[in-house]
Formats: C-alpha cells, sequence, structure tokens
C-alpha cells in the first residue's frame, strides 16, 4: 500500500486515491491538423519509463482533486517536489 | 548432438546410478560475435520463438539473451492458466493455436510441462455476466473452439466446495465452460523449450543483459550487452514488462504500461479443486497445482511499476472474491505471494510484428495473460521473424493497429478482466 502525500489532504492510504497515469500529456488544440501517427502518439503512446515517472493521481475519496506527483517505478518511492 | 532422451527407461537408468549421470538439459555458452536472430528475453515466449525458429524454419544459429536465469521472470510469475475462449475472432484464433501447440507440447519436447487439460470455469453473478458469457460462448463455437454454457447446479456438481447460494453478496448465476482448459508447470514449459532449443542448436545465455540496440541507417545491426556486443540482422525482443525500455533503445515509442500482477498460493492441502474457477465480476481466479497448493491470483495494481511487488489492499481484494466464491479457503494460510510486470496495451491484446526499425521485431503487450499463450506466441514471431512478414494468426496484431484505429478490443470481453 502506497502512501500518497495529497497536497490539500496530506498523507492518505493508497485505496483513498485513483491513478491517472502520465502526466503532462496535453491533447492537440486542434486534432484535425494531425497525422494518423501523430493522433495515435498522443493517444496510446506512452513513455512508461523505468525509474521516474511524473504522474497523475485523483483522491477520490478525498478532496476529489487531481494532482502530479514523480515517482520512481522501481522503488514506488515519491520524489519530494509534488507540482 | 546425442541428446538424451527422457523415458520411463532413461528414468530407471538413472535410478540405478544414484540419478548422478543426468545430462546437463542445455550447454552455457559464451557468446559468439555474431548470429543470424538474436532473441532478447529467455522466457517462456522468448524460448519459443528459438525453439520454431530452429524446428519450423530451418533457423539454427540463434542465440537467446536473458539478463536473469530462464523463466526466472513472468514464465514463473503466473497463475498457468491455458484457455482460448476469447471473444474475437483474431485473439480466440491465435490463443486457440497456442491451445493446439500445448496439446501436443510434452511430446514434442520431450520434456513433460504438466499439461492438465482440467477445465477452466468462467462465473457469471449478474444477468448482463450472463449475457456476455452466452454472446462469448457462441462466438467460441463459430471459431471453432470448445465452450458451454453452464448453470449453477452443473458447476455445484462439478466443483462441490463452490458457495451457489442465491443469497450471497454476488451469487453465482451461471457460467461458461471451455474443458480444453487447464493448468500446466510453468517451470517445466521453460525449462522444455530451452532444452529442445538447445539440442537445435541454439545458444541459451544467461547473465547476459542487453544495454543497448544498435542501428545503421534505419536497420539493426547488433545490440550491446553486459557481455560485449553482439551482432545480427534479426533482432526479436520479447521482454514482457521492460518492452518500452528496450523500445527506447532503438528510439521508438510503444503503447504500452507497465504493471505489477500479483499472485499467491497456500499451503498444500489435499486436492479440494480438480479445475479452474475464475470469475470477472468478482475478479479472482483459482486452481490448485499438483503439489496442492492454492494457487490465487489477482488483479493488476493500478499504478505503474518495475519493482515485481504491488500493494496489499491489492491481494486481499482477489482473497475476498476467492473467500466468498469458497467460504471454507478462509482457514487457508498463504504460503507465498509475488508480482510480476506485464505490459499492458490499450485493447488487452498483445503486439506481435514488425517495427520502423529494419529487422527489429517486437512481440509484447499480452498484458496479464501471456502464459497461455507460450507456444502459439513464440510460434507465430518466429514465424514473422523468419520470413520478414507476420503469418496470418498474427497480422492484426500489428503495432499499425495503433495508428489505423483497427484495435481488438478484448478488455472486459476475454472473458476476465485483463
Amino acid at each position: 500500500m502506497l502512501l500518497i502525500n495529497c497536497p490539500w489532504c496530506g498523507p492518505r492510504d493508497e485505496s483513498e486515491f485513483g491513478y491517472g497515469g502520465e502526466a503532462d500529456i496535453t491533447r492537440p488544440a486542434d486534432p484535425d491538423a494531425l497525422t494518423d501517427e501523430e493522433w495515435a502518439d498522443y493517444l496510446f503512446m506512452r513513455k512508461n519509463p523505468r525509474g521516474l515517472h511524473r504522474e497523475q493521481w485523483v483522491h477520490e475519496h478525498g478532496c476529489r482533486r487531481w494532482f502530479v506527483l514523480e515517482r520512481d517505478t522501481v522503488t514506488y518511492r515519491f520524489s519530494d517536489d509534488t507540482t | 548432438m546425442g541428446r538424451q532422451r527422457y523415458s520411463i527407461f532413461s528414468l530407471l537408468r538413472n535410478a540405478v546410478s544414484h540419478n548422478e549421470n543426468w545430462q546437463q538439459a542445455w550447454r552455457s555458452p559464451v557468446p559468439r560475435k555474431r548470429y543470424d536472430v538474436l532473441i532478447v528475453g529467455g522466457g517462456g515466449h522468448g524460448l519459443a520463438t528459438a525453439y520454431y525458429l530452429a524446428k519450423e524454419h530451418g533457423i539454427t544459429n540463434v542465440a537467446v539473451l536473458e539478463k536473469g536465469w530462464i523463466g526466472g521472470g513472468n514464465t514463473g510469475r503466473n497463475t498457468t492458466i491455458v484457455r482460448s475462449n476469447y471473444l474475437w475472432t483474431e485473439a480466440a484464433l491465435l490463443y486457440e493455436k497456442s491451445l493446439k501447440l500445448w496439446e501436443g507440447l510434452s511430446r514434442d519436447l520431450n520434456y513433460n510441462v504438466m499439461f492438465s487439460q482440467r477445465g477452466v470455469y468462467n462465473l457469471g453473478h449478474s444477468l448482463q455476466d450472463m449475457r456476455d458469457i452466452e454472446r462469448r460462448v457462441g462466438a467460441n463455437r463459430l471459431d471453432g473452439i470448445d465452450a458451454e454454457v453452464i448453470t449453477p447446479e452443473q458447476i455445484k456438481a462439478a466443483i462441490p466446495m463452490i458457495n451457489i447460494s442465491r443469497r450471497a453478496r454476488y451469487p453465482i448465476l451461471g457460467g461458461s465452460l471451455q474443458r480444453r482448459g487447464g493448468i500446466a508447470r510453468h517451470d517445466a514449459v521453460a525449462w522444455g523449450f530451452a532444452r529442445a532449443a538447445d539440442a537445435l542448436g541454439v545458444d541459451i545465455i544467461q547473465q547476459c543483459e542487453v544495454t543497448g540496440i544498435c542501428r545503421d541507417g534505419g536497420r539493426v545491426t547488433g545490440v550491446e550487452t553486459t557481455r560485449g556486443r553482439i551482432e545480427a540482422d534479426r533482432i526479436g525482443v520479447v521482454v514482457a514488462g521492460h518492452a518500452s525500455v528496450l523500445a527506447g533503445m532503438a528510439g521508438l515509442r510503444l503503447p504500452l504500461e507497465s504493471h505489477p500482477l500479483q499472485a499467491y498460493v497456500s499451503e498444500p492441502l489435499k486436492p479440494v479443486l480438480d479445475t479452474v474457477v475464475m470469475s470477472n465480476a468478482v475478479h479472482g481466479y483459482i486452481s490448485q497445482s499438483d503439489k496442492g497448493e492454492l494457487v490465487v491470483g489477482a488483479g493488476i495494481d493500478a499504478y505503474n511499476g518495475y519493482g515485481q511487488r504491488g500493494s496489499f489492499h491489492t491481494i486481499e481484494h482477489a482473497m475476498q472474491a476467492i473467500i466468498e466464491l469458497f467460504p471454507a479457503f478462509s482457514r487457508v494460510r498463504m504460503l507465498r505471494q509475488w508480482g510480476g510486470i506485464v505490459d499492458v496495451s490499450p485493447d488487452a491484446c498483445p503486439i506481435i510484428g514488425r517495427t520502423p526499425v529494419q529487422g527489429l521485431y517486437f512481440n509484447c503487450g499480452w498484458g496479464t495473460g501471456g502464459f497461455k499463450a507460450t507456444p502459439g506466441s513464440g510460434w507465430a514471431f518466429a514465424h514473422t521473424i523468419a520470413r520478414d512478414e507476420p503469418h496470418e494468426l498474427n497480422a492484426p496484431f500489428s503495432l499499425e493497429r495503433f495508428t489505423t484505429g483497427a484495435l481488438i478490443d478484448e478488455h472486459g470481453a476475454a472473458a476476465v478482466a485483463h
């Protein structure tokens, strides 16, 4: 069980949270202008790194707000800096 | 190369010499400078690929590179269930090819993989579950795959320990049964393929981690490893959870996320369960190994992870499901728990095929369901590498499907949440 530091509620059990995957993926402003390859890249392709990973969490059973944390995908340890 | 055959006679012969004269099952060669084909990843899929390359396509100048020991990854970290009752024809035919290979595998490899066709039950707990099951069973039959819809009473008759009370939190309303499904001994699958591939001339190189993929103008030329550079014009990568890492070495991005998947076994019990029971709705699956352990599989942990371990509440969730189905198992103590790293694709289907890099092939994205596919995956991947084009069975599973949009959506359709 991860202990996740919600920026608003403080450290809570992982079971209170939902996971939103890789962070910093921006929906293209004009999807019609993209090639199929670019659209597939936005929609499906992921960094999936072994190591530090910026990822989205939502405090589903708490304040229900989304936030971004950086976590090591091998040690599962969260980095200190939170966004 | 004069390989000793395993048989009742070799057992007896070696018994009288105190089992001190068994031949090694495969060599541990020093890697050569160059091979025709390199397979990265010495799990069941990689070893099967090497075996079928040699056996079906006559390509024997092959090395399998494994960073740890063979079968030490997901091959030894699953719940060993084999079935082919997938909804969509593309997926069902691929898994059915695999199941057909399983049926002759021990004889083919001259190695007992202990494949036991004890049947696989998929339970339905709601009206919608039952509609989905009936649809899937119908689809399976149209694809020529054995499947039947069964009632709670039939389930109870076959599995006396199960609770079919209508007053359960999630009552069992029926299910599907694939009689040809079952379990196998996962270590033996890796060892059997390794031994058979080695006998055909394949070099199995353990403790050899690939650290880079060398390219020259859009085509592969070899790999950098912890044991030096090895050259090859064709490289097949089949590394499950680490597929994205290897793809990154070749400048590629894959539509995969790696998650921990946990399973656990109980203390050994006398025979209580002679089949496989899976439930999509409450999410748990269970069988009993030949040693008597109950083998229980959980779902994936939600977060990306490479740590080969997951969170405890995921285990608890699966255990709740099992106790709901089998109240008597609440007294059973669990003995061991482990996690594997599974590479989950957006449509819960594998990617087997060419990449934009000439000579580089990927076989990945099996997610939580790769073990059952071991022989079929290797068979199709070997064809793809040998001919530089996919077999019709794996052609729909190309990487391009994420660009064209021709996904094979098995998520939630494939008899268990994937």
